[in-house]
């Protein structure tokens, strides 16, 4: 089993360890509920280096992602992050991951400022799941070997950096104070870029000019990020990634730092916010868990799958249909015109009993959201009819109830259908409401 | 509860005798190995349980445990101040949040573990 760089941090500070997706991670430090309301009310740091991190340079390093992702990646100005997906032949998930571009760092920004971006002086960073890096490498290499015969404005450079860097979520309403403390002001080069409209190239160049503008973290803007550095206390000399993402619902960062500078990043960190109040607290997987079930994040094995078709699992919006090809475009070309037979909907119980995955979920006929039989009598009732399952389910602990992800047919997926969801042989009834369940002020 | 006195089980349930009452509960290592208790099932008064049968699930944020009479007997009582209370279970697992009492209907097993036993076995997780 794999450790992270934090690994020792982890285990000196009680957290209990448990394997996912072939890492030993912490899956609490104290309690879920008491980590999960750190991040919604505070901040919490969440060692998350178990996911994989693959850079791709080089002139053809846009075109070769463009070649196998669902988004156009080519088109993503440098600090624009996006979701995207990995899809084979015949539209089946692979992965579901981030994928960045960003200014190669230590490349001039002057000319990225200038709005004359060169191929090829830009690095796309893949975040892809834990469980799925094998997979998604063993993918990429066959599409690069195919590729093999490249000329020599095509070339693609490809590493796999997971092992040799750690990434640390610094998530909630706290994360920007936090971070604006740790971060270096005079790094404005690359923060500029993903501010910069190309057209006001000028203007912004201006104003950097004039005034010795700070790198105002608040300023980068939610799935942006960029190579910066970190001030001297967090002891890593250069330039490191920064980027406004996270899978809680919440605002919030996530960190990309070498694996040798990691403890003493995430030990500087904790200390720091655990001087406000208030406070930080740091968050195991159990609470990451809870968090991106309310904010209605999909989790790749739970909600999507290789057989899961993405516009069911409500992925429409990361699959570009008229842009490059890519594996699997045509099929989703024509599952994009077929009707749904399934869709994921959000529900919450009415009970203090969390429905788990893999629960059915049923109807009772003539039940839905507009003609309940609201009087109960016996001989109008039916037996309950299964008609979907439960793909995530937990207790919410921001609404005190437990709230579960499912897949059932369109026609029960209006916010406000009733439904039962059968426990473990006990039928608990809830209905479908919209998602998320949270959603930040 | 005097701990001392107690029998306990491998799965973390503690049982006190007395003639042929008993009372059951979970451990203080059980409610900390848990945390964030959400739900709680329990029997009804009347049901006959065999030792090691499962009578009821705890639920915390996380998973699900079954709850597993460490002996063998009809139910005669239900404590259902935890139920609608998790927090008694959670502050009080020895006292106030015990779970069932049973009248017996077979010897106490002689598995059981004393507070030595168990709190060997407790450090080996």
């Amino acid at each position: 089993m794999l450790r992270t760089p934090l690994y020792r941090w982890h285990v000196a500070h009680g957290a209990r360890m448990v394997e996912f997706g072939g890492w030993e991670m912490p899956i609490q430090y104290t309690s879920v509920v008491e980590e999960h309301r750190a991040v919604r009310t505070a901040v919490g740091l969440t060692d998350v280096s178990h996911m994989g991190r693959l850079i791709f340079e080089g002139p053809g390093a846009g075109a070769f992602l463009d070649s196998l992702l669902s988004r156009d990646v080519s088109a993503l100005k440098p600090g624009q992050v996006r979701y995207s997906l990995l899809t084979d032949q015949r539209g089946g998930i692979i992965d579901d991951v981030l994928i960045g571009c960003f200014a190669k760092p230590g490349e001039s920004a002057d000319s990225m400022r200038a709005g004359s971006i060169q191929a090829g002086s830009v690095r796309y960073v893949l975040v892809v799941n834990a469980s799925n890096r094998k997979k998604v490498l063993e993918w990429i290499r066959r599409y690069l070997a195919d590729s093999v015969a490249r000329k020599p404005d095509e070339e693609v450079l490809f590493a796999d950096t997971t092992t040799e860097t750690a990434m640390i979520a610094i998530q909630g309403p706290k994360a920007v104070a936090l971070m604006q403390s740790h971060v270096e002001n005079a790094q404005v080069e690359n923060a500029q870029v993903e501010n910069a409209q190309v057209e006001d190239a000028q203007v912004e160049d201006a104003q950097v000019e004039d005034a010795q503008v700070e790198f105002d973290l608040a300023s980068m803007k939610y799935y942006n990020g960029a190579y910066i550095r970190l001030k001297s206390d967090l002891g890593v000399e250069g330039p490191v990634l920064l980027t406004r993402t996270g899978y809680t619902g919440e605002d919030g960062f996530e960190l990309t730092v070498p694996a040798g500078s990691a403890e003493h990043v995430w030990d500087t960190l904790h200390a720091s916010g655990r001087s406000a109040a208030p406070s930080l607290l740091p968050v195991g997987l159990g609470a990451r868990d809870t968090l991106r079930l309310e904010a209605g994040m999909p989790l790749y094995g739970h909600e999507m799958n290789e057989e899961t078709d993405p516009f069911e699992a409500g992925l429409s919006y990361a699959c570009c249909l008229d842009g490059t090809d890519y594996p699997g475009r045509d099929a989703l070309v024509a599952l994009s015109g077929a009707a749904l037979k399934r869709v994921r909907v959000g529900i919450m119980l009415d009970e203090k009993r969390p429905a788990r995955e893999g629960c059915s979920i049923l109807i009772e006929s003539g039940q839905n959201a507009f003609d309940q039989n609201a009087s109960g009598v016996e001989s109008g009732r039916t037996v309950p009819r299964p008609v979907g399952v439960v793909s995530s389910g937990s207790f919410s602990p921001t609404l005190g109830r437990p709230v579960a992800m499912g897949f059932v047919p369109p026609e029960y997926s209006s916010p406000g259908q009733l439904v039962l969801i059968d426990i473990r042989g006990r039928m608990a009834s809830g209905k479908v409401v919209p998602l998320p369940f949270y959603k930040r002020k | 509860m005097d701990k001392n006195t107690l029998r306990y089980t491998p799965s973390h349930e503690w049982v006190y005798v007395d003639g042929d009452a008993a009372t059951v509960g979970i451990t203080d290592h059980a409610v900390k190995a848990l945390t964030d208790l959400v739900y709680i099932e329990l029997p009804e008064v009347g049901r006959t349980l065999a030792a090691n049968e499962a009578f009821g699930e705890v639920e915390s944020v996380k998973a699900v445990s079954d709850l597993l009479s460490p002996v063998a007997g009809e139910i005669v009582e239900v404590n259902s101040e935890i139920a609608d209370n998790l927090d008694v279970l959670t502050a009080d697992p020895f006292a106030r949040g015990w779970l069932i009492k049973l009248r017996l209907t077979a010897p106490v097993p002689t598995s059981l573990l004393d507070r030595a036993a168990y709190e060997k076995l407790e450090e080996g997780e």
